[in-house]
This record gives C-alpha cells, sequence and structure tokens, in this order.
C-alpha cells in the first residue's frame, strides 16, 4: 500500500514538475520527482543506483536547471497564467487515461510477480567490473564529451564578449 | 502483499507520457529539457524494475548509473546550449528561435 502512495506521489511530482506555472517551480518538482524515485529505487533493492539518482538528479541537475534559469531570465518575464497552462495541457488526461486503459489491458495477465521475485546476493561491483567494463568507457566518454561541449560553449561566450566590447 | 509489477509499469507509462507530451506542446526551451528529464525518469525506473522483476538487480543498477551519466551529460550540454540561445536571441521561445530557419 505504501509503494502505491509513494508511486502517486511520484507522478504528481512529475506532473508539476511538467505543467508549474513558473519555472523555479518546475525545476524544483523535478528535484522533488528525483528524491522520490530515490525512495521507491531504495524499495527495489537498487540502494547504488538510488544513491546515484538522489546525489546527482535531485542535486546537481537541480542546480544546473536553477542557474540556467536566472542566466536567462528576462526583467520582463512574468508567469505563465494559469488559464494558458490549462488550455495548453488540456489533452494531458485524455491522453494518460488512455495510455493507463491501453496499459491495463497489456498487463491484466503480468508474467512477472514481484511479490515472488527475490533478487539473489549478487554483488553490484563485480557486475560492473566484471561484465560491465565497456559500459565503464561509454560512462568515461560520455563525460569527457559533455566537459569539451562546456567548455567549447563556454569559450564561444568568452570570445563573444570580447568581441561586444571592442 | 499485493503484485506491484503492473502498478509501477502504469506509473512508467504516465510519466513517459506526460515528459513526451510536455515536450511536444511547450514553447520554452527549458520546459522542454525538464519534459526529457521526466522521460528519462520514467526510463531509470523501467530499468531498475526490470532488474528487479528478473532477479538482477545488480545488473539493473549498473544500467540505471550509466543511464544517470547520460542524463548529466545531455543536460549539462543542452543548458550550455540554452544559454548561448538565450544570448543570442534574447528569448527562449521556440517559435522566436528564427535563426535556424533554412
Amino acid at each position: 500500500m505504501l509503494e502505491i502512495v509513494i508511486l502517486i506521489l511520484l507522478i504528481l511530482a512529475g506532473l508539476w514538475a511538467v505543467m508549474a506555472p513558473n519555472l523555479l517551480k518546475a525545476a524544483i518538482g523535478l528535484a522533488v520527482a528525483s528524491a522520490i524515485l530515490a525512495i521507491i529505487m531504495f524499495n527495489l533493492n537498487a540502494t547504488l543506483a538510488a544513491v546515484f539518482e538522489l546525489s546527482v538528479c535531485a542535486g546537481l541537475i537541480t542546480v544546473v536547471f536553477i542557474s540556467v534559469i536566472s542566466l536567462t531570465r528576462q526583467p520582463s518575464d512574468r508567469e505563465m497564467s494559469s488559464k494558458k497552462i490549462l488550455k495548453r495541457f488540456a489533452f494531458l488526461p485524455l491522453v494518460m487515461l488512455l495510455a493507463a486503459l491501453g496499459l491495463a489491458m497489456l498487463m491484466s495477465k503480468p508474467d512477472f510477480n514481484l511479490v515472488m521475485a527475490q533478487s539473489p546476493s549478487e554483488d553490484m561491483r563485480l557486475v560492473l567490473w566484471g561484465q560491465r567494463q565497456m559500459d565503464l568507457l561509454g560512462q568515461v566518454v560520455v563525460l569527457l564529451t559533455a566537459v569539451f561541449g562546456v567548455v567549447v560553449l563556454f569559450k564561444e561566450r568568452k570570445r563573444q564578449e570580447k568581441e561586444d566590447m571592442e | 502483499m499485493i503484485n506491484m509489477f503492473p502498478f509501477y509499469c502504469g506509473g512508467i507509462a504516465l510519466l513517459l507520457i506526460a515528459g513526451l507530451y510536455c515536450v511536444l506542446v511547450s514553447e520554452n526551451v527549458i520546459r522542454i529539457l525538464i519534459g526529457i528529464e521526466i522521460m528519462t525518469k520514467a526510463a531509470t525506473l523501467a530499468i531498475v524494475l526490470a532488474g528487479y522483476a528478473v532477479g538482477r538487480v545488480a545488473l539493473g543498477q549498473c544500467l540505471a548509473i550509466t543511464l544517470i551519466i547520460v542524463e548529466v551529460a545531455v543536460i549539462a550540454v543542452a543548458s550550455g546550449i540554452t544559454v548561448g540561445i538565450f544570448r543570442q536571441n534574447g528569448s527562449l521561445e521556440t517559435s522566436k528561435l528564427k535563426s535556424l530557419k533554412g
């Protein structure tokens, strides 16, 4: 029962992040959704992934979002009116209802029973270093790409600022 | 105890659809990024749930961590591009981004 409540909270936080009138509130809603997702991961025995989710997604990504929002805020920015939001997201409940119905039909005879699923005590470090070494290589490449991307973007910006000064 | 698998699947589908809908209807670039984030959350939960359901939680965790790292890289680069777009155009509304028109 508690799991269902947490899942509903996750969906509500996700909806709040999508529909909040203010971008800052949307970013905070995203952080709350990440924190709730971390709780669900703890519940599913994925403790290390939950710690990553909590520290990186609820922490770092929220900081990045808030700094981008503050960097791109204009003095003339106003909150989107709730009428406009309701108009824009008018079809969301219908689409969600259709998806829920479709999924209920698909999952009427689920093959997996999570009550019965007992995870064997497999060490995550052994799996990561023994079976998924290529993932680590991919992670390093992705991180390096991100670092180079951010560096190039900031360099471009500095050059532009210099040109503007001249 | 009840079987939570269909409920988790329903939650994943609803999150995915909310994120996709947000990406499709939003005009603000930051809001589109938030929609992508919501979809990534659904994917992370799906991976962890699949690992749990087949009894290989460790493998699910490895893949979830990889997904989180990719997510961070995407958001870092996309934020830089967003700030660049704002400096170039003075707005984040997608309808006003005319410099990409062919």
